[in-house]
């Protein structure tokens, strides 16, 4: 039966290739290996690479990454609450390696686009037809007085990539005398994970509701209102006493003098714009732009990279492609689940051009969960298309948006279960 | 021979690659593949979710996926964020997703279940569950049971017995009648015998 099929298959199919052949498929035609050089092992250029492979076996993968390892930043939140280790959030790239990426485990320094050659803090230097950058982002130390690289590794870590700072944050929580202070600081807009603050404050609280149960967390904010607000404050009204005296969370936004300008490590002091705030604990999280390597290789325009959104190549320079939190993707955020979303958009384009083809219209997803505490999860979700006219990446009307507000116990209680299914699903689809 | 095979195996991949191609200059709009794509962050790759708690939805039937989408659509289940998702989506759209997951090899993982409820709920999947759900519940012209997300089945259950779904015909008098005849332990029963298969 399938062999008939097949055979019938290839002789109506004749015709086909004869009316291809006129028309002409140069690369299919040749056969020539083409190349894809992917800078950045995390949800982007992990999820690139990955469907690279699966879209066209013919093409060559090489993922240039500077860590052995990845470590997500999505669940490490929980790290810090003890809800789980740092290793249940740390993966290696066999799985990619499986599927036929090469892995090179380097730092990318440059890139020549005229060349189209990416070069290595190794010395090495690797040829593309189109590469892929998926950097990430980078911190911007100067915006706070007192606060650099140093000061992160040693007293106040960001722990905003996961990693030896998480576990450093952590200890430091767990050190905090009884009825401590936690001080988060939050940055400006834009930023990786727009949720991540409000969800770290909210693990901090859980950790202490059990273990320090006098301690609190103040997040100090140069913002006016933040992601899921409506329901962080029912989470946290519900669970930590939120505007109780008593709370356990404290949120000051701008409007308040929530913006810290300068900070002195030796005593945890934080100046902001009218008072000086001292903690047992402090946590920066840095004003943030894109990684090191967008810079090198001039593909920003101010802090992050601009793309044409139908493929996400940048609009700098040709064949290089921008994912991530690196890209200028209004109005999607910057989150884990975007940059898979965009990786596979930026893969079909890359191989539809390959083969002499148009790239197709785009579509993308993100959903986006936080665990505020025991049995409580909240999501936002959206599904985007493309306004190719304005360049911009809009949500699809009358669709997705935040969790409803006062739902059951057992909504909120299967949103936790569904963010460790999502975790674990979307952890595969980028290195499995 | 062989020589030969390799030939026409290099051409048949050539002329799925030409056909694949051909649509996509016409299309205006995203593929079903490319639709399907933005699901595996929760749904796993192609549709094979590694859980625990969001279902698998490889190999699905194509009518049940866009009943289920409609559903959702319309608000008609007890859902976290699927209600949200969906309504971004044309029928057109339900239906390309739905041929693209329909041909997806469907994966399954291992999943902690007491082998004796198991053994029981084979029982009582046999008597009360088979005649819809054929095969053991394997993926067909209902809903995927076999080898379903445990966490996932006791949701939808749930719902179903708090009366936030609606039964689809017969089921509910078939669910009463297993609870008639083995007690509260009845539905725990037949999800650890479908988690207990690969």
């Amino acid at each position: 039966m399938t062999d008939i099929n097949r055979r019938t298959f290839l002789r109506t199919t004749g015709g086909v290739a004869a009316l291809g052949a006129t028309i002409g498929f140069p690369t299919l035609a040749l056969g020539a290996v083409r190349r894809v050089v992917v800078i950045g092992g995390g949800a982007g250029g992990a999820t690139a690479a990955k469907y690279l492979r699966k879209l066209d076996s013919n093409i060559s993968v090489t993922l240039i990454e500077a860590k052995p390892n990845y470590t997500s930043c999505f669940m490490s939140n929980e790290v810090l609450s003890g809800e789980r280790t740092l290793d249940s959030i740390t993966f290696g790239y066999d799985g990619l390696r499986r599927h036929g990426v090469e892995v090179v485990i380097d730092r990318a320094v440059g890139i020549d686009p005229v060349k189209k050659r990416v070069q290595t803090a190794g010395g090495n230097g690797f040829d593309y037809d189109a590469c892929v950058v998926s950097p990430g982002i980078g911190f911007k130390w100067e915006a706070i007085e007192g606060y650099n690289e140093q000061v992160s590794k040693e007293t106040i870590p960001h722990a905003w990539y996961a990693g030896p700072q998480t576990e450093l944050l952590r200890r430091q929580i767990q050190a905090m005398p009884e009825g401590g202070r936690v001080i988060v600081v939050a940055p400006p807009n834009p930023f990786k994970c727009p949720p991540g603050p409000y969800e770290r404050a909210s693990q901090i609280a859980m950790y202490c509701k059990h273990h320090n149960p006098k301690a609190k967390v103040i997040i100090l904010d140069p913002k006016f209102a933040f992601s899921k607000k409506g329901l962080y404050t029912e989470g946290w009204t519900k669970l930590y006493g939120y505007g109780t005296d008593n709370s356990m969370i404290e949120w000051i936004g701008g409007h308040e003098g929530g913006t810290v300008e300068g900070v002195d490590p030796a005593t945890l002091t934080l100046q902001t714009e009218f008072e000086e705030v001292q903690g047992d604990v402090i946590n920066i999280i840095p004003a943030q732009k894109a990684g090191a390597i967008a810079f090198a290789a001039d593909l920003v325009d101010g802090d992050w990279c601009p793309v044409d959104k139908q493929t996400f190549e940048s609009k700098r320079h040709k064949d290089i492609y921008v994912l991530g939190d690196a890209s200028s993707a209004a109005k999607m955020p910057k989150s884990a689940y975007a940059a898979n979303s965009q990786a596979k958009v930026a893969v079909a384009a890359i191989v539809a051009r390959f083969q002499g083809m148009e790239p197709g219209d785009p579509t993308f997803v993100n959903t986006c969960y936080s665990v505020v505490g025991e049995d409580f999860g909240i999501s936002v979700a959206a599904v985007y298309g493309l306004d190719a006219k304005n360049n911009m990446i809009m949500p699809i009307k009358g669709a997705g948006g935040l969790s409803p507000a006062n739902a059951s116990p057992e909504i909120r209680q299967r949103e936790v279960s569904y963010a460790h299914s999502w975790f674990k699903n979307v952890i595969n689809d980028m290195l499995e | 021979m062989k020589r030969n095979n390799t030939t026409s195996n290099n051409i048949y991949t050539l002329l799925l690659g030409m056909l694949a191609l051909v649509p996509a200059t016409v299309l205006a709009a995203p593929t079903g593949q490319a639709l399907s794509f933005t699901c595996a962050g929760c749904h796993g790759t192609d549709g094979s979710s590694v859980g625990p708690s969001m279902p698998a939805i490889a190999g699905m039937d194509p009518e049940v996926f866009v009943d289920a989408m409609k559903a959702y659509r319309d608000d008609q289940r007890n859902p976290t964020i699927m209600n949200r998702m969906a309504k971004a989506y044309s029928d057109k759209q339900f239906k390309d997703m739905a041929w693209f997951f329909a041909g997806q090899r469907l994966h399954l993982f291992p999943q902690e279940h007491d082998a004796a409820m198991a053994a029981r709920g084979a029982e009582l999947h046999k008597k009360y569950c088979e005649k819809c759900h054929e095969n053991g519940g394997r993926p067909g012209d209902a809903g995927t049971l076999a080898g379903q997300w445990m966490p996932y089945l006791e949701y939808t259950m749930d719902d179903f017995l708090n009366g936030k779904r609606k039964w689809p015909r017969k089921m509910r008098r078939k669910v009463d009648a297993a609870i008639a005849d083995e007690g509260q332990e009845a539905v725990p029963a037949i999800i650890h015998y479908y988690g207990s298969q690969q």
